[in-house]
């Protein structure tokens, strides 16, 4: 049994709504009049095959790629194309398929530097690291070290990011994330290439932060398994097109998603 | 015999006695070592936060020092040319990252490198139209920068330290030690390390990467400034003095492009080791062997450890 029923769901805010958006890198259609929404509080999973332009949508919604055409609605605000630090400003967190994480910091000073955006003292204080701007550090140490705590790494804090093993990277890269305390946390294929202890342990801290925090998740996932469980709704892409929006259980079930994934059978017409 | 015997034998004899003279020798290399290693720096900050080959670091130097010696010839007092000065690399700096680096953005880094050439060119037209390109005389005293020497008897002679080497070396150390706190304790420095990293993940932290450039920028305004009132002061303000830059190449191959204690170790062994190499092994070649040494040295890590002896180890994953 996962999460509040989807008509609770249905009665709460739309935290961000993508409106027909479509993106081209020259000749490829990567989205194609894309159209969904994220509610306040729900796990939302975009799947798709290989290419079907799910990080693309990533992409876009924090700004990394601004759209040929269409537009985010984003806390009620419409965007043409969002900025970077416009999405980190405005709330918007995520990680990477492919790590990117500061690989030469420690775990500590990964995770600190999620809270770049929120830490405001002068440089003159920080240099000398006295008055407002100690209290300052202090403060967000501890809600950092809290973070730690939480994802269990407190033993690693002080290491190189860069020397420690896949899994813990992936959930050093959560935790550099969290700290931004996002209103909605972007994930990128969270367990891909983890083993099934490591893959349980993700899922735990995604129902945690979601459940205890009550904080909003995009994420995309190839794990099926995974998604049925996590996820409150399910947004299907194929060849940059929306080909389903529903609950995990008629996604499952749904022709479209099962011939975009097993692919068209020979000979006979679908 | 002879031969062997002046090359692996006299050297190490006449430095047990004569050891006045290596002192001498090896403080001079220690002096010529921080400069080097000043101008490493510069690079080296570029390099980090913007993955840019900064060729305009040379002549960031000249124009810095010029711009100093250049308002104090009009009249302006030695501060507060200094002060302007600072705010000309502050300019600069915005400069760089509106025209140059923010329009050529997801480029390759040969295409920022080939644009820091045209940096480069720009800088000497501008500093030559606006202050001529004759030599100059670098306003040290002005300054307050110490001169003259001191001289101790003991050692079977006398070593001496001229003033301005003691300051450049004071100076070079302070101006590492800042670098390192900012780099290591401030927010801003740990914005400017996650850049260097990873440009991606900054972003996706709203790191802005114009801020940090624009930082980067002036600080290596700064660090040429220091150099050139350095080197300035030593020999004298022209645009020959951009070649000094192509001597902190060797550093920046030795010590990796992305270390700053790199760049300081890097420059302190090239310094010494072409000093003490030129006084003691020179005479077998004739002399004049310290110009091109380093490049030697330099080459051989090419060979053997391309990373330099702090940079980070090239491992792909593939």
């Amino acid at each position: 049994m996962k999460g509040p029923p989807a008509g609770d769901v249905g009665l709460r805010g739309v935290l961000l709504a993508v409106e027909n958006v479509s993106l081209a890198f020259g000749g490829v259609q990567a989205l194609n009049d894309v159209s969904f929404d994220i509610r306040k509080g729900e796990i939302r999973a975009i799947i798709g095959p290989n290419g079907a332009g799910k990080t693309s949508m990533l992409n876009v919604i924090n700004g990394f790629y601004q759209p040929n055409s269409g537009r985010l609605v984003f806390k009620g605000e419409p965007h043409a194309a969002m900025r970077p630090y416009e999405a980190a400003q405005g709330g918007i967190a995520r990680t990477f398929q492919n790590l990117a994480l500061f690989r030469g910091m420690t775990v500590l000073d990964n995770i600190m530097a999620g809270r770049a955006l929120k830490m405001r003292r002068g440089l003159f204080w920080q240099l000398i690291r006295h008055g407002p701007a100690l209290k300052e550090e202090v403060e967000h140490r501890r809600r950092v070290e809290d973070i730690i705590e939480f994802l269990e790494i407190a033993a690693i804090r002080k290491i190189q990011v860069g020397r420690l093993p896949y899994g813990l990277q992936k959930r050093v890269e959560l935790g550099r994330a969290l700290a931004m305390e996002p209103d909605l946390l972007l994930l990128d294929e969270p367990m891909a290439g983890m083993n099934l202890e490591e893959k349980e342990d993700m899922s735990r801290f995604i129902l945690d932060v979601n459940r205890e925090y009550g904080m909003t998740i995009a994420l995309i996932e190839h794990d099926m398994g995974v998604v049925m469980d996590l996820s409150d709704r399910v947004v299907v892409l194929d060849y940059g097109q929306k080909i389903a929006d529903a609950a995990p259980d008629e996604v499952k079930c749904d022709k479209n998603v099962i011939r975009a994934y097993l692919g068209e059978p020979h000979g006979t017409s679908a | 015999m002879d031969l062997l015997y002046k090359i692996f034998i006299d050297p190490f004899v006449q430095m047990g006695t004569a050891p006045d003279l290596l002192v001498q020798t090896l403080w001079d290399g220690l002096v010529a070592g921080a400069l080097y290693a000043l101008i490493a720096l510069g690079f080296v900050l570029i390099f980090k936060a913007s993955g840019v080959f900064n060729f305009a670091q040379g002549i960031m130097v000249v124009f810095a020092a010029l711009t100093l010696v250049g308002l104090h010839e009009r009249g302006v007092p030695a501060f507060l040319a200094l002060g302007l000065t600072i705010i000309v690399m502050f300019v600069l700096a915005i400069g760089v990252e509106r025209l140059v680096l923010r329009p050529l953005v997801n480029q390759s880094d040969f295409i920022l490198f080939m644009a820091t050439f045209g940096l480069t060119y720009f800088l000497i037209g501008l500093g030559q139209l606006v202050f001529g390109g004759n030599p100059k005389v670098m306003i040290a005293n002005d300054l307050y920068l110490p001169s003259g020497a001191i001289e101790f008897r003991g050692l079977g002679g006398f070593v001496s330290f001229q003033k301005i080497d003691i300051a450049a070396v004071g100076i070079t150390s302070i101006m590492v030690a800042v670098l390192a706190v900012f780099f290591q304790r401030t927010r801003i420095g740990r914005a400017l390390r996650a850049v260097a990293d990873s440009h991606q993940a900054a972003l996706s932290v709203g790191i802005s990467l114009e801020q940090i450039w624009v930082i980067v920028w002036f600080a290596a305004g700064i660090v040429a400034l220091t150099t050139g009132i350095m080197w300035g002061a030593r020999s004298q303000v022209d645009f020959s003095l951009e070649i000094i830059a192509l001597r902190a190449l060797p550093v920046l191959i030795l010590g990796g492009l992305t270390s700053i204690p790199g760049a300081i170790v890097g420059g302190l062994i090239i310094g010494v080791g072409e000093k003490l190499i030129e006084f003691y092994w020179g005479p077998l070649l004739g002399g004049g062997i310290d110009t091109w040494f380093s490049y030697v040295i330099a080459l051989g890590f090419l060979v053997f450890r391309p990373q330099g002896l702090f940079g980070e180890k090239i491992i792909e994953r593939i």
